[in-house]
């Protein structure tokens, strides 16, 4: 290396090219150019994220006012000849709203209520109370001729007024609502007659008719919902892990395991709605499965998962060592006991995760839902039993959330918007189990 | 509720059967265990395996082909007058089993007598009044075929159910004599045991493939169904969706083109949406982020993909749709008035590109990962740049899997169901204006299978060759996209 000073030195007349010290315009392009790409990356980075919380501030935005319901708390009085005298009528929850409504008229002017009314005006308020009214005292008989306090919800048009969806500007007077009425309502709203309350009927009750969005809730869903995630997991956790453990730790190389294997990759890549197709045609054509019912669903969206909890399966089972089931085998344990008895117990818990992952996924699918005929049926009620839970028509959340947004009445989007919000409550639940699952009991070998 | 004892009943033939099983082994052994050939719990077990897979093997092939053979039988007795103009065998045979149910329940809640049923003393008219009084669904007055149709269903399954539970339970006996017999200390137990579970484990393992079965053969009956009543020329190469709403009319026509335009257009727009956005973020993450800032931003964006698809479906329909007339649309932002209403190609191609910008982005950035270190090293030894060495090292060496990871998302694109139910429109169209409603294969096979539509009519049947379009489109991507990418893998490991 003696000859490293026989470089040639850099010539001294000025012509120098180039230094490391100040940049030339070709490496200010290049590093123009890197700093760019960069950019770039980090742009593409930001704006998913972007979208992400966009996503998420809508649906909250969009969505919390489902929880919340314009109520008319006021105390009310029914003497047993009122009540005798609509039980007599031909239209009974008419009857009630008309008694009530007289009654709401005469305790507002008793209160002085600065505000012009007129019994009408009360009846385009109010929603429809003769129903909750007439059930409250069929049910208490003893509470006739004494004041009871009502929480009755407002008409759907002035539930939309206090969350916005109502505004006076541009406002049309129709039969269901008039200008002046808003006068009224926040007359009203100011004696704290009207108010807005939590909606628990949203979460408890079950979908109204198509008229009205007021009286909509999401619970018969869930409870849909529920027995069909129950068939998933009794179905596809069994199948999932014995498949699985067939495949990883049995199945001989030869074309049927091939085939296997071929088609289970496939099937995860089907589209959900060929799962549908499927469940139209083999459990209710031919197997004549009733429509509608979770059952059905919960097969559908069993036959959906399976793949991809087989492909989480494999990933534990293969993640344990070998050596375990060499020491079980040398200490004389058959093969199948190495694998029941030492491998599955260890791969238990990353099991659990992939499956409740795949559980998730199928708790938020609708696609195939709407080809068994689970949407179209308004689940009014709850099941009757646990069995009937799994064989009688139901809703699901996911397919309750479509009905909803299909809907023409602009009040069920809000309802849609708070559907979302419960069911990714739901998922994020079972995301964070999966996710202490795997903290808690992940192990490297 | 018989099934449900039924199944209590083998139930506990088989723990009787396990107890018996392992006791009478132990016993004759002498009590010492030593002597077994294998563990006593395997000689329960095999007892218990030999009463429960016969009696619930023969449990579900009766319950799934007794419907079938009860249903052929009573179709045959309805005399062919009784299937009236524009009606077809199939609706006869809902109204007999919708009366048949109503029978059954009304009789249990006393609204009916089960005597005057059975005697044929009322006539028609009066069991239908009963019925409805019963708030059973009955259409329409019934006639006397369908009602003795009905009762014959009745009685039919009713024998039926008696003769299964009769078989099951022998057969769960005959498992238990059969397994008790063989508990001898001699006997390997563990062996037959362990081979009844391997057999198990293959059936579950063979379940993806009946699956695939199943919806092979669902596709091609109802599709050659289809196509027996509608020319398949007409379906491949027709220009015009316009089923009739009828249902009967038979002056549909159903071209399948515009709604594979329409599916083709709204998955382009996705992908340009997310491949630009999906591979920019992958490499980013794989070559210049933090591994913090990785930590964070690969699970974030990955949240995308976990979302169900409704929700974007309701995003696309709510809030992108209005947002994008309020730009593109009557006196938007942009004063140009080039979209009509919120469901647009645009919308839902915007929606299910941020769907898929996850999809694109960890395949791609698994793909990018897997290029090995010293290409890298040896590109920057050369003095190149770090994004010079991506752009022309790194991103042709992780091309093929890009590809895959490309295809595999357009195939999710094509299949996507619920954005486009909700944000691209009902009708089909051949433009190509990205701002006008069309729809897609998917939407179609949703809108002509939903609803009260009778499955015999073309219009309801198209539904399930849309299906087998769609799934031979996916399945070709999918193993297109597979086979580049395992190609490509063979390369570096």
């Amino acid at each position: 290396m003696t000859d490293a000073t026989s470089i040639p030195a850099a010539p001294e007349d000025g012509r120098r090219k180039s230094s490391l010290r100040t940049l030339d315009a070709r490496t200010r392009r290049r590093n123009a150019a890197e700093k760019r790409f960069r950019f770039y990356g980090l742009a593409a980075i930001l704006v998913g994220l972007f979208f992400l919380v966009v996503l998420g501030v809508t649906i909250v935005r969009s969505g919390l006012p489902a929880f919340t319901q314009t109520v008319v708390s006021i105390d009310f009085t029914l003497s047993e000849e009122d009540y005798a005298k609509a039980e007599g009528q031909l239209f009974k929850t008419k009857a009630y709203e008309q008694i009530f409504n007289a009654a709401l008229v005469t305790s507002l002017e008793e209160r002085g209520v600065e505000a012009e009314f007129d019994a009408k005006a009360i009846n385009r308020i109010m929603g429809k109370p003769g129903a909750t009214i007439r059930e409250h005292f069929r049910a208490n008989e003893g509470d006739l001729g004494t004041p009871v306090q009502f929480e009755l919800s407002a008409a759907s048009r002035v539930d939309g007024y206090f969350k916005g969806r109502v505004t006076r500007d541009g406002f049309v007077d129709s039969r269901f609502l008039q200008a002046s009425d808003l006068d009224l309502v926040d007359a009203l709203a100011e004696a704290g007659i009207i108010r807005q309350a939590f909606n628990w009927n949203f979460i408890t009750g079950a979908d109204s008719g198509v008229d009205n969005p007021g009286g909509a809730g999401i619970g018969a869903s869930v409870v849909g919902s529920f027995f069909m995630m129950l068939v998933v997991l009794f179905l596809s956790l069994p199948i999932g892990v014995a498949a699985s453990i067939y495949l990883e730790e049995f199945a001989p190389q030869n074309r049927f395991t091939d085939l296997i294997e071929v088609n289970i990759s496939n099937l995860a890549a089907v589209p959900s709605i060929v799962f549908g197709i499927l469940g139209l045609a083999v459990f209710i054509q031919f197997m004549h499965l009733p429509q509608s019912a979770p059952l059905v669903g919960g097969l559908v969206l069993t036959l959906m998962t399976l793949p991809t909890i087989i492909i989480s399966t494999r990933a534990s089972l293969k993640a344990v060592p070998p050596s375990i089931r060499d020491a079980a085998l040398g200490l004389g344990a058959s093969k199948m006991q190495s694998v029941l008895h030492h491998v599955l117990p260890l791969a238990m818990p990353g099991i659990l995760t992939g499956t409740i992952i795949g559980l998730a996924q199928a708790l938020g699918e609708t696609a195939p839902l709407l080809l068994i005929g689970m949407v179209g049926f308004v689940a009014r009620g709850y099941p009757d039993g646990f069995i009937a839970g799994f064989t009688e028509p139901n809703s699901a959340m996911p397919a309750q959330i479509y009905t909803w947004a299909a809907r023409a009445d602009v009040g069920f989007y809000e309802k849609a918007w708070g559907g979302i919000i419960v069911l990714l409550l739901f998922l994020l639940t079972m995301n964070i189990i999966a996710i202490i699952l795997r903290r808690r009991f992940e192990r490297r070998w | 509720m018989p099934l449900l004892w039924l199944i209590v009943a083998v139930l506990v033939v088989s723990g009787a059967g396990y107890v018996l099983g392992r006791s009478r082994a132990v016993a004759q052994a002498g009590g010492d265990t030593r002597a077994l050939h294998s563990l006593p719990f395997y000689y329960g077990a095999n007892v218990f395996l030999k009463i429960v897979v016969p009696a619930f093997g023969l449990l579900i092939l009766w319950l799934l082909i007794q419907p079938l053979v009860v249903d052929r039988v009573v179709s045959g007795t309805i005399p062919a007058d009784e299937v009236r103009e524009g009606s077809s065998i199939g609706l006869v045979m809902a109204e007999v089993t919708r009366t048949a149910k109503g029978m059954t329940n009304a009789v249990a809640e006393g609204a009916l007598s089960a005597d005057a049923l059975r005697d044929g003393s009322m006539d028609p008219e009066e069991v239908t009044q009963a019925l409805k009084d019963a708030g059973q669904v009955v259409t329409s007055t019934l006639t006397a075929p369908i009602i003795e149709a009905a009762q014959l269903r009745n009685r039919m399954s009713a024998t039926g159910s008696v003769i299964m539970s009769v078989v099951v339970m022998l057969a769960a006996l005959a498992g238990l004599v059969w397994g008790v017999r063989e508990s001898a200390p001699a006997f390997r137990a563990r062996n037959v045991v362990e081979q009844g579970i391997r057999v198990m484990l293959i059936g579950a393992a063979s379940i993806a493939v009946l699956t695939t079965i199943g919806i092979v053969l669902s596709l091609v009956f109802n599709t050659v169904e289809f196509f027996r009543l509608y020319p398949a020329s007409q379906f491949f190469f027709g220009l015009e969706w316009a089923p009739s709403f009828s249902g009967r009319g038979g002056a549909s026509d159903l071209g399948v083109l515009p709604l594979l335009w329409g599916t083709l257009y709204i998955s382009l727009v996705a992908l340009a949406v997310a491949v630009p956005i999906g591979l920019f973020a992958a490499v980013y993450l794989s070559e210049y982020a933090s591994p913090r800032m990785r930590a964070v931003a690969k699970p974030l964006l990955e949240v995308l993909a976990g979302i169900p698809t409704i929700v974007y479906g309701l995003f696309a329909l709510l809030t992108v749709g209005p947002l994008l007339v309020s730009v593109f649309g009557d006196g938007g932002m942009l004063g140009v008035s080039w979209q009509g209403g919120g469901r647009a190609v645009m919308t839902a191609g915007i929606v299910m590109g941020i769907m898929l910008i996850p999809f694109v982005s960890s395949l791609s950035d698994d793909i990018i990962n897997a290029v090995p270190q010293a290409m890298r090293d040896g590109s920057y030894g050369l003095g190149a740049t770090r994004s010079e060495t991506i752009k022309q090292v790194v991103l042709p060496a992780a091309l093929p899997g890009i590809v895959g990871a490309i295809l595999l998302a357009a195939s999710r694109a094509i299949g996507e169901t619920m954005i486009v139910v909700l944000g691209a429109g009902a009708a089909a169209r051949l433009s190509l204006n990205p701002f006008e409603a069309m729809t897609t294969v998917t939407a179609k096979i949703v809108s002509q299978l939903t609803g009260d539509s009778d499955f015999a009519s073309p219009e309801a049947l198209v539904a399930f060759a849309l299906g087998m379009t769609l799934f031979v489109l996916t399945l070709g991507l999918n193993v297109l996209a597979l086979y580049i990418v395992r190609k490509y893998r063979e390369q570096y490991d």
